[in-house]
């Protein structure tokens, strides 16, 4: 065998690498790097002509370089000079210097591909060979256009070496990997395919690659691969375990292209040709055969190669699904592997049983080994093999183990690990859904879910118990007793809170007869828990109250002095005060009557898709949840939902969404604010949705040539903007909904919702008088280059009807793109006529360049090193300005939140300060925002500082935000 | 990808899909990081991203290889081991030692032994038929003197 220092002896490259490795500092390191540096840029620009030699030495340190991780920007050139030497080394080193430095869409392809043409062309097969190795790792899109159609050529030819083949082979699959469209087998083809006829086994073992992968993409092109695929495996399988030689790994004949072939076949559906199959499955029984036989070595390559034939093997027999007998010997091969001592095997046998369980064939042979898996997920020590029992665990349950199974894994869920604790409560919560048979059995556990792992329960599985139980009658009482019972822990979670006060307030007079826990203990038992609770379960709470008032009539005053408290009608929170207020007043002047149809009892849910089980499939990616299981839930889930053939109607279900509380709560509080049960708004007139969304027609609009954007042609210039439109356009800064002007005549209110680039806006025009508007119009225009930097688009077109009636209100979608960053706002001009007179008013759209904001959160080291890279002073923007509205903290937070940056918590070394970091999502770019705001409460200023990638967007940030604290 | 790794060190590394160099960086940290917390007796795969890592430890060193979903781990373990019998065979007993002062040899070894992330031949004899081959052109390029002694000795 060669010595080390082989051959070439770089002595200088060896000195270098010495040098490196004894400095004592990464500092002393850096030093010898930039000396090399200047050194061999010097080199490289000296007058004299480098010999190839030097050249190669020095692209080799350089490479070298690179990969200790430092930036290199220059030696390319001479890289690529090195292609066209005709000494194999200096081709070589030049190759390797491209392949792990070049990027695909590098100025330089050009002259590589040249390079490489000469080379494939040299009939020299190791030149041939670096050329296609290049062309692999490199993979570009111009390479492909150069070469795609030559290496078939090269592949099928007659007189190629087998070396090159291969490498030709595999050169290929990765230029049809990267552009497919590019590679066009077409007369190819079949002759690809015999490539697996191919007496070198070298060449077999590379071209299957490439044929699984083309056969994956056109099956019917290349089903003729089958009967040959399988007679290779037979010829293999069948062989004793030296006859293929240097093919023959620790006694395992060929087990890469066996492993490779099986997995060419899980391509297909089983063979048709009937002797085809009967040797495939001949050569499936003696896989599984061999699995028993003893072990021909005791080395682990032995034991690995062999078992990973039989993996694949398990594999296809899953995918086929058809032969019982197969799928119950592959069941029972590994259940054996559920014992070894190997925690490799052991890991793969659970992963592969999951699949296997999905079978009907054999679901059931699964199943026998439930008490070892149950063992798996107790006493494994490994993490990762944990969460594949507790997976063939949910992959296993059925109604007959679903008890045993849930109550396994609630146990495990006291330790489980945090990592896999919010999946575990995801699938506990499945399982009993599924297979509940007895709904208290179900509602025990999603209670012991939350008291156990409260934490990690998501809001889709509370609100699944809630769904459940409002659809099953029988339960309502069991499940109001269990929740009170649970509640009366001094400590517990939130989420049981939650629950507990829903259920209560719809179904707590179940309970309401026995003493111990009459109206005013279960209003205590809330009301103890109430000032520890988050805004969201608070405004929950409150709901659940006013239910009360009306389910026990006794406990209306108590709850109407809470209610009228400081703390709930003086609340800083809109939400909660809103609540409070309205729900004072709500109790205090309805009548019995209205109060009942008003807060009745939640209406069945419609059946739909547990919503538990979308965020399952969501977390783990689609087909992670098996087909059959899905069928199962629709079989079975309509069961639990129960009540479906009494549709509630929608405006009743609307309330109902409304009524869980969401964080995001709308400005406008028309929706979110809506009581429990509030009947649809044109029923009751206590709230009247002013905005509604479904008014009467919009104005149409089209999109002219200009960028104008109007619904009817204008007649009279538009207004100049009103002196009082930026001081409007502030206001909404770091809010979507509210009301953008009103005056005497006319109200506008605005609601709108951003993602990533692109907005959407709802205008809504309301007639205050009782006179109709006439030829109303609605123009909305970007001004100067703006319309260079936002888009407006399809404005929703509905039948004209430029009449605004007394009293009405119409309703208009804008839909926005932001293109680049920009600073000023689009106007929005009105027209219309109003007893004769015309009234012109144009005023400015609230779309301003923080709307495009994508919150980021990073941690304090990220923030500042993230902060020192944007020192540029054109980068920076400041601002010293004095309060203009409270500094209370609460206020400030909601505001940067409004923002639409993340508020970043314990970044800033100072906690009076406030951090937040954002991306600006435009359609050309994005840019990255870090902003930091210090407020001094005694002077009454703050100091500002914006940090952008683009010094336009922190001038304009900076000017906005000023006008904002 | 596959790289080989000590303390915290890369001293290898080859990806075979078109990756940016920043988020090279962030996702050999990560792996590092999880790699090097795992205990012995451990299972040798894991899920990471949306791939699974295997990897292996030989000495101070570990090699560890990302596959996609459907890949088979077992004989990706074997590919680990087979490069490292190539390692073995060519350098005499490879240590970390050779891999440093001869990456460019490690790399070339890599690179006829998988191409593109597929195997390019399994047969250990091919393998380093092809890089002796190449050695041999290279002592023909670099030494004359010793083609003068062959002559000589002819």
């Amino acid at each position: 065998m060669p010595a080390v220092s082989k051959g070439d002896g770089m002595r200088g490259l060896a000195v270098f690498i010495s040098d490196i490795r004894n400095c004592k500092s990464k500092e002393a390191e850096i030093k010898r790097i930039n000396k090399e540096l200047a050194n061999i840029r010097s080199k490289f620009k000296g007058d004299k002509a480098l010999d190839g030699y030097s050249k190669k030495k020095y692209v080799c340190k350089l490479l070298f370089i690179f990969l200790l991780g430092h930036d290199i920007d220059f030696g390319h050139m001479e890289a690529v000079n090195l292609l066209s030497s005709n000494k194999y080394t200096e081709k070589q080193i030049g190759y390797l210097f491209i392949s792990v430095l070049v990027n695909s869409n590098s100025e330089l392809i050009r002259l590589i591909n040249n390079a490489i043409k000469n080379d494939l062309s040299s009939r020299n097969p190791t030149f041939m060979c670096l050329a296609l190795h290049c062309i692999a790792n490199v993979g570009s899109r111009e390479m492909a256009e150069a070469f795609a159609s030559e290496i078939p050529r090269i592949l099928v030819a007659g007189d190629t070496m087998d070396s090159v083949k291969q490498s030709a082979a595999l050169c290929l699959l990765r230029l049809y990997k990267t552009s497919p469209d590019l590679v066009l087998m077409g007369e190819w083809t079949s002759r690809v395919v015999h490539l697996l006829n191919d007496q070198h086994m070298g060449v077999v073992t590379a071209a299957i690659s490439l044929i699984t992968c083309l056969s994956q993409k056109n099956p019917d092109e290349f089903k003729t691969c089958v009967s040959l695929a399988v007679s290779r495996l037979s010829r293999i399988v069948s062989s004793a375990s030296t006859d293929l030689q240097d093919y023959t790994y620790y006694f395992v004949p060929a087990p890469w292209l066996s492993c490779k072939l099986l997995r060419l076949l899980q391509c297909y559906p089983p063979p048709e040709d009937g002797a085809v199959k009967g040797r495939l499955v001949e050569c499936l029984e003696t896989i599984l055969n061999k699995a028993q036989e003893p072990p021909k070595s005791k080395k682990v390559q032995h034991s690995n190669a062999k078992n990973a034939i039989l993996f694949e093997a398990i594999s296809l027999i899953i995918h086929y699904d058809s032969e019982p007998n197969l799928l119950v010997r592959a069941c029972n091969q590994l259940g054996q592997f559920l014992q070894h001592r190997e925690t490799n095997l052991r890991y793969l046998a659970l992963e592969s049983m999951c699949t296997l369980a999905s079978s009907e064939f054999s679901h059931e042979a699964v199943k026998t080994h439930i008490e070892t898996v149950i063992n798996a997920l107790k006493t494994e020590r490994d993490v990762s093999v944990r969460q594949r029992a507790a997976d063939l665990l949910y992959a296993m349950c059925d109604r007959s183990n679903a008890k045993q199974i849930v109550a396994e894994m609630l146990s495990y869920l006291e330790t489980a690990d945090y990592s896999i604790r919010e999946e575990m409560v995801l699938k506990v919560a499945i399982l009993a859904e599924k297979y509940a048979v007895d709904y208290s059995w179900y509602v025990d556990t999603i209670l012991n879910l939350i008291r156990i792992a409260g934490d990690y329960v998501s809001e889709e599985v509370w609100y699944r118990v809630i769904q459940i139980v409002i659809n099953r009658d029988d339960v309502q009482g069991y499940a109001a007793k269990t929740v009170f019972e649970a509640l009366q822990a001094p400590a517990c979670h939130e989420n049981m809170v939650k629950v507990g006060g829903y259920i209560l307030g719809e179904f707590g007079n179940l309970i309401a007869g026995d003493p111990r826990s009459s109206p005013l203990v279960q209003f205590n038992l809330l009301h103890s828990k109430f000032h520890l609770c988050s805004v969201p379960t608070r405004a929950l709470l409150l709901s659940a109250y006013i239910k009360f008032i009306n389910l026990f009539p006794e406990t209306k005053a108590t709850i109407q002095e809470v209610l009228r408290c400081d703390s709930q009608i003086r609340n800083s929170d809109v939400e909660l005060q809103q609540r409070a207020v309205e729900y004072l007043k709500l109790s205090s002047i309805a009548s019995t009557d209205v109060l009942a149809t008003v807060l009745e009892e939640m209406p069945p849910f419609p059946e739909r898709e547990s919503s538990i089980l979308a965020k399952l499939k969501k977390k783990k990616g689609p087909g992670a949840v098996s087909v059959t299981e899905l069928e199962d839930n629709k079989r079975e889930g309509g069961e639990l939902n129960g009540g479906g053939d009494r549709g509630p109607d929608t405006a009743a279900m609307a309330a109902s969404n409304a009524s869980t509380p969401s964080p995001s709560a709308d400005l406008l509080g028309i929706r979110s604010a809506a009581p429990v049960g509030a009947p649809p708004a044109s029923t009751g007139s206590l709230l009247v949705d002013v905005f509604s969304e479904a008014g009467p027609a919009a104005p149409s609009a089209a999109v002219n040539d200009d960028g104008f954007l109007s619904s009817a042609p204008p007649s009279e210039d538009p207004a100049p903007p009103l002196s009082e439109a930026d001081e409007l356009l502030n206001k909404f800064v770091c809010k979507n909904n509210g009301v953008l002007f009103e005056n005497q005549l006319l109200q506008i209110g605005i609601k709108s919702e951003y993602r990533q680039n692109l907005g959407r806006m709802y205008l809504f025009y309301g007639n205050k008088t009782s006179v109709q508007f006439a030829s109303f119009t609605t123009t909305v225009s970007c001004p100067g280059d703006l319309q260079s930097h936002i888009l407006f688009l399809n404005v929703q077109t509905k039948p004209v009807e430029p009449l605004v009636e007394g009293g009405a209100q119409i309703q208009q979608v804008l839909n926005i793109e932001c293109l680049t960053d920009f600073s000023d706002a689009p106007l929005l001009n009105i027209k219309f006529r109003y007893g004769g007179a015309l009234q012109n008013l144009t005023l400015k759209l609230p779309v301003t360049i923080n709307k495009f904001f994508q919150p980021t959160e990073m941690s304090s080291h990220d923030f500042f090193q993230r902060w020192k890279q944007l020192s540029q002073p054109q980068q920076e923007a400041q601002k010293i300005f004095k309060a203009n509205h409270s500094m209370d903290t609460e206020v400030l937070k909601a505001k940067l939140l409004g923002l639409g940056t993340a508020l970043l918590d314990n970044v800033d070394p100072n906690p009076e300060n406030y951090v937040c970091a954002g991306v600006i999502q435009t359609k050309s770019q994005q840019v990255g925002c870090l902003l930091r705001l210090e407020p001094n409460a005694q002077a009454q200023m703050y100091r500002l500082t914006l940090r952008c990638s683009k010094d336009s967007v922190s001038r304009r940030l900076c000017e906005l935000l000023a006008q904002q604290f | 990808m596959q790289n080989s790794l000590r303390q915290g060190k890369l001293r290898l590394q080859k990806w075979y899909t078109a990756t940016a160099e920043r988020d090279k960086k962030k996702m050999v940290r990560e792996l590092m990081q999880i790699v090097l917390a795992r205990k012995p007796k451990m299972c040798s795969f894991l899920e990471w991203r949306d791939l699974k890592i295997v990897y292996k430890r030989y000495a101070s060193l570990y090699f560890c290889c990302a596959i996609e979903e459907q890949d088979n781990e077992l004989i990706t373990l074997e590919v680990i081991h087979r490069f490292v019998e190539l390692l073995d065979k060519y350098f005499g007993s490879v240590c970390e030692l050779d891999i440093i002062f001869n990456f460019e040899k490690a790399y070339f070894i890599l690179d006829e032994f998988l191409m593109g992330g597929e195997i390019q031949d399994t047969s250990k004899k091919s393998v380093l038929k092809a890089i002796e081959q190449a050695d041999l052109l290279q002592e023909e390029d670099e030494s004359p003197r010793s083609v003068l002694e062959e002559m000589g000795l002819a």
